[in-house]
């Protein structure tokens, strides 16, 4: 009886847990175009995310197709004496390599390069694992969602960076920088990948296992 | 004795009563279940009126100064916002004044309209949707992040001029570790327990 009873998750019960406050609650099975309230705070109650893995494919597509411009386009624009200077992120990292500033060339490279892209990894590793079933690591493959969803933010600081630059540099016709057009799709990359790992259900990956049990 | 179910595999688990400091943590996934904190109304409290503090001294005392030659650029935490909204990027602007700015004030504010009646054993009214809205808030919070964009700022405008952090920029780094104090001291699991009982 204990066993049984110890691994099985809210769904199986019958149950289900508020996003919001995590009261455990039964499940009202609510009817087409309708929606269960938490009892306690209130909150929409849905034993699993909605639409979890075609909200998580779109925006992730959305946010992938958003790098390339991203990338490409200029992140600032410096004047100095009348010639312009074009950065992009990549440039700015190598800048940072020439400077011998190593450690913030390491800084931008992986906040504004390797986050977003690994993140593109493993959620697309993510959905397609739920999607086929797999049974594999699913431990693993929580801590991996676990540490995409944590870090995902930290890709907001070369925003932040050219937030500052733009108005400590503002010396007219001596020196001048500007946003350029890279910065706005940068920042709606970091957003939309907040949001797609945001729609991501984790409990989709434990789903498969209980099938069987 | 109570139920609860693990929000990263949904797994239930019968959580007997615990003792102060420690945290439960799901058998299967090992995410946190919950933990229970020490007085941690009066600690979030404490950390919240600090943080309000020195928010105050970060949006008005000067921030950042640049110095080149005979040139002296001085700026305030708002002046990058205000200066990218000059320059059309409006979304962008509006985006950091939210993520720096706006939301880290909002927490700090929800925090005290929650916290200091429930302290006082009273209820603010609609303190239900104003912590569960405060929950949503959390990861898009992001003073943190913006102090690492200062340090990076700072070390690339190093080689051209001479970069004098103000009052402001103190107060703000101050102000990011306060306000991680205060949101690790919330013992959520104990505030919805309150919010919830009658
Ligand atoms: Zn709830
Ligand atoms: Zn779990």
């Amino acid at each position: 009886m204990k066993n049984e009873k110890i691994f099985a998750s809210a769904k199986q019960l019958g149950l289900v847990s508020c996003h919001d406050c995590h009261l455990l609650s039964r499940w009202p099975k609510p009817a087409h175009r309708q929606i269960a309230l938490c009892p306690r705070c209130g909150g929409p109650l849905h034993q699993r995310k909605v639409h979890s893995i075609a909200r998580t494919w779109a925006l992730l597509l959305a946010a992938i197709i958003l790098y390339i411009p991203a990338n490409v386009l200029p992140m600032t624009v410096t004047t100095t004496l009348g010639s312009a200077q074009a950065d992009t992120i990549m440039s700015g990292v190598s800048y940072f390599i020439h400077s011998g500033s190593w450690e913030i060339a390491l800084v931008i490279f992986t906040a504004s390069i390797f986050v977003p892209l690994m993140k593109f990894i493993i959620l697309i590793y993510l959905l397609l694992s739920v999607q086929f079933k797999s049974v594999k690591r699913p431990k693993d493959r929580t801590v991996l969602y676990r540490i995409t969803e944590a870090v995902g933010r930290w890709s907001m600081v070369d925003v932040y960076v050219v937030t500052i630059l733009v108005a400590l540099v503002k010396l007219g016709v001596l020196a001048n920088i500007e946003a350029g057009p890279a910065a706005i799709y940068f920042a709606s990359v970091v957003v939309i990948t907040m949001i797609a790992a945001e729609s991501f259900d984790p409990r989709l990956i434990w789903d498969v296992m209980e099938v069987d049990a | 004795m109570q139920q609860i179910a693990c929000h990263e595999c949904d797994l239930v688990h019968t959580v007997p009563k615990m003792a102060v400091g420690t945290s439960a943590r799901c058998v299967r996934c090992g995410s946190v279940l919950f933990s229970i904190k020490a007085q941690s109304i009066d600690r979030t409290l404490a950390w919240t009126i600090a943080g309000l503090v020195l928010y105050g001294v970060a949006v008005s005392f000067p921030f950042l100064t640049m110095k080149s030659g005979a040139i002296m650029q001085q700026t305030a935490l708002l002046s990058g916002m205000q200066q990218l909204f000059l320059q059309g990027e409006i979304v962008l602007a509006t985006l950091v004044l939210l993520t720096c700015v706006l939301i880290p004030l909002l927490q700090m504010l929800i925090l005290l309209y929650v916290f200091l009646p429930l302290k006082l054993n009273i209820r603010a009214i609609y303190a239900i949707p104003t912590f569960r809205l405060f929950q949503h808030f959390r990861p898009w919070s992001m003073i943190e992040i913006y102090m690492l964009g200062i340090l990076v700022a700072i070390v690339k405008l190093a080689k051209i001029a001479t970069i004098v952090p103000g009052l402001a920029v103190g107060a703000f780094g101050l102000l990011v570790i306060v306000l991680t104090c205060a949101i690790s001291s919330i013992d959520t699991h104990l505030i919805w327990q309150r919010l919830g009982s009658d």
